[in-house]
């Protein structure tokens, strides 16, 4: 597998799109329009995006993203970690979705060394993947509806979110850094009662995802502010290496956990993926929302069939991973995300490339921003939903 | 029994004027701050926080806050115009008082019984776009002054459908006077039966629901906040104000809330009356206050519900909004109105 894996028929012509090759600002020279600097503490980019756009009256003339503020250097760190000290380190990538930044590395670990987790093992690193797909939606859910300045919306996403962290702490003992998966399966088994317990929070998330329906979605003025803001053409979101929700809301019917490589249990669910053919901010609010409820509906499933036996496979006390090469995607909350893992046989890898999803989301943002006015630019940020650890690592 | 009839000279009765509308517009901010902002909101929005300060239902969320902002730093920005900085917040609140002149609580209880009132209460709610614009200007910030410009463009656009909504009115009443427009209310006859008075709702439903809307717009609250626009201006023409000065603001939205929502109960709701007691008894200078708070109260839920669950409209859309559809429709009300008062 090569690293750009991309849908296939997507091949696009960069020059058809004009204003892709000067999305650049020169900032410091330009001093004729006026120029407003949003970030990098601003309350819309939920972390230290620095945004520099130049204002025509309230239009958007150009704008440029300045990345950077939060780079950790996480590529450089895991060459001198072991892999199992390295899953710490990777759940502060995307500090919404911890649990799932975990899996690819820890699959891509297990392929170098040729063990398989026990299916049980596999069942809960998928509820527990799930479960952070949902919390790193609903909080999104709200956090759209206060960029569009309702705040009501972002106390039930936090409030449902809630929900779903304690779930996760009950089972893991950490509510954002989980730090649960070990190379071969996973920690320990999950507690008593926390099966009956998650059930019912799930049937409060659908519950609830009706609400966001009611509250958000049905709103007259929401769909004013969120229709044909922002849209990305399937052929160039692709181009720009978009993923995840913020592609399938473009029509692409593309889900690596259906179309990938097989990984965890999703090929035993019973489940669909959401498109929208709009490709605006709107169907961006919508296919997210309907993917919180699939999750949910996913959960409820898993934890009908969860098989019996062993949470954890046979493996060395040590663990020194042979050498070799391997690149491992998995579709996360926030999109595509992949570890390209190489190893020269010691207890830590010699390189690790990680493609995360948020850089190459935001990467279109200046694109997308060309003409729209000021209250846009929040609502088109907010809908591509990016995290800052996501962006700088 | 009027203030003049004590003859007290001009002087005190002045003074006791004065201390009554000083006094009740914080008042007024803060019964609608605590009873909306804190308590409706907590309930709507499933809040923990301000049910707690104090033990007994969050009663000391208000008082810490107030307490809180009297401690901050009273911060000037280096490159604000200082002067035109610290007066903005007092023009603001100025042009609350002003309106509150002219608001009735009773036959007699009234700070200023002018012919002209509901022209002169709507005139003078303008100026604090001054004061917004002065506040924005001397910030000598980008986001304060995009703020203040989108805050006159939006006072400007919706000062036009509030005159025309009111005018419905005073073309059923017949004159000017808040007074007189509450007698209207008061002796006014449902078909033939005069037992509940007719309050102009019943007859102006269009013109309330124009005022409704255009004052939410006036009081730049959602779904039309564009001004302050946390998530986008991070609160416009108030970002450079702390402490003291911000309250100053605090008070303004929420006291001309409170006179804008007595100003819709009195004009449509039949202000200080109640059906059965005579409106111009001597006892209503009592009775009145108390009713029309509960009218105010009524109208001001109404006002905050639509805050507390709406988003916020673009700019463009609001103009759209104003210019498109509530201007027009109170225009067709205007003409509606009159040949039907021809009519009858």
């Amino acid at each position: 597998m090569t690293l750009g894996t991309r849908p296939a028929g997507f091949d696009v012509d960069p020059s058809l799109y004009r204003h892709l090759a000067d999305a650049q600002v020169n900032v410091e020279l330009d001093t004729g329009d006026m120029i407003l600097n949003l970030g990098p503490q601003h309350p819309a980019t939920h972390g230290t995006l620095r945004l520099v756009v130049r204002l025509d009256g309230e239009r958007v003339v150009a704008s440029d993203v300045v990345i950077g503020y939060m780079h950790r250097g996480y590529e450089k760190l895991t060459e001198f970690r072991t892999y199992p000290q390295i899953t710490t380190l990777i759940n502060r990538i995307d500090w919404l979705s911890s649990f799932a930044n975990e899996v690819p590395f820890i699959h891509a670990a297990e392929q170098l060394m040729g063990v398989e987790a026990p299916p049980r093992a596999l069942y809960i690193r998928t509820v527990l993947t799930e479960l952070s797909r949902i919390a790193t939606f609903v909080l999104f859910l709200g956090e759209m509806g206060l960029q569009v300045g309702a705040i009501t919306p972002a106390f039930y996403g936090f409030r449902d979110r809630e929900y779903v962290l304690n779930a996760i702490e009950a089972a893991t003992g950490g509510r954002f850094h989980p730090n649960f998966n070990r190379i071969g399966g996973i920690l320990t088994d999950l507690p008593w009662g926390w099966i009956a317990e998650t059930r019912e929070s799930m049937r409060k998330i659908l519950k609830s995802c009706d609400d966001f329906e009611d509250l958000v979605v049905a709103n007259p003025i929401f769909q004013q502010r969120t229709r044909s803001i922002g849209i990305i053409p399937a052929e160039l979101g692709a181009a720009y290496g978009v993923s995840g929700s913020n592609l399938r809301a473009s029509g692409v019917d593309w889900d690596l956990r259906r179309d990938g490589k097989p990984y965890l249990a999703y090929n035993d669910l019973d489940w669909k993926v959401w498109t929208h053919p709009d490709g605006d901010s709107f169907a961006r609010y919508w296919v997210r929302l309907q993917e919180t409820r699939e999750s949910a509906r996913m959960v409820l499933q898993l934890l009908d069939n969860l098989p019996a036996g062993p949470v954890m496979a046979k493996v060395p006390r040590i663990i020194k991973v042979p050498e070799g090469e391997v690149w491992v995607n998995t579709e996360n909350p926030l999109g595509e995300m992949g570890y390209y893992v190489v190893s020269k046989g010691a207890t830590g890898p010699f390189r690790v490339k990680i493609r995360t999803a948020s850089l190459s989301n935001v990467s279109i943002a200046p694109w997308l921003l060309r003409g729209v006015y000021v209250p846009d630019v929040i609502t088109v940020l907010a809908s591509l939903y990016f995290i800052l650890g996501d962006i700088d690592k | 029994m009027t203030l003049a009839d004590l003859d007290i000279g001009w002087g005190w009765t002045l003074a006791i004027k004065t201390v009554i509308v000083m006094g009740l517009i914080p008042a007024g901010a803060l019964v609608l701050g605590y009873t909306f902002l804190l308590k409706m909101m907590s309930h709507m929005q499933s809040r923990l926080g301000p049910m707690d300060p104090g033990g007994f239902h969050g009663w000391f969320q208000l008082i810490g806050d107030g307490i809180k902002f009297m401690q901050k730093e009273d911060i000037i920005p280096a490159g604000a115009d200082k002067r035109v900085f610290k007066m903005a917040p007092a023009v603001v609140v100025l042009s609350t008082f002003l309106m509150f002149v002219v608001l009735p609580g009773g036959p007699d209880f009234v700070v200023a019984n002018l012919d002209v009132g509901v022209f002169y209460a709507l005139a003078v709610s303008s100026l604090s776009v001054i004061g917004v614009l002065m506040a924005g200007w001397a910030s000598s910030n980008k986001y304060a002054l995009l703020g203040s410009l989108r805050a006159a463009a939006q006072l400007i656009a919706y000062e036009l459908p509030l005159v025309l909504a009111v005018i419905g009115v005073v073309i059923q009443a017949g004159t000017m006077n808040l007074h007189g427009i509450v007698m209207q209310q008061a002796d006014g006859e449902i078909f033939g039966w005069g037992g509940l008075g007719n309050p102009f709702i019943l007859t102006q439903f269009v013109g309330f629901a124009l005022f409704m809307v255009a004052a939410q717009a006036e009081l730049s609250q959602p779904p039309f906040d564009m001004p302050v626009a946390e998530s986008e201006l991070v609160a416009g023409y108030m970002v450079e104000y702390t402490g003291f000065r911000f309250l100053f603001f605090f008070i303004g939205e929420f006291g001309t809330a409170f006179v804008y929502a007595g100003l819709a109960a009195t004009l449509f709701l039949g202000g200080w009356s109640v059906p059965f007691i005579d409106a111009d008894d001597d006892i209503m200078n009592f009775l009145g206050p108390g009713v029309l708070f509960v009218k105010i109260m009524l109208v001001a839920f109404l006002m905050f519900w639509a805050r507390f669950t709406y988003p916020r409209l673009r700019e463009d859309q609001l103009q759209a909004l104003a210019w498109k559809w509530l201007i027009p429709i109170s225009l067709v009300n205007i003409l509606a109105t009159g040949a039907l008062k021809v009519a009858f």
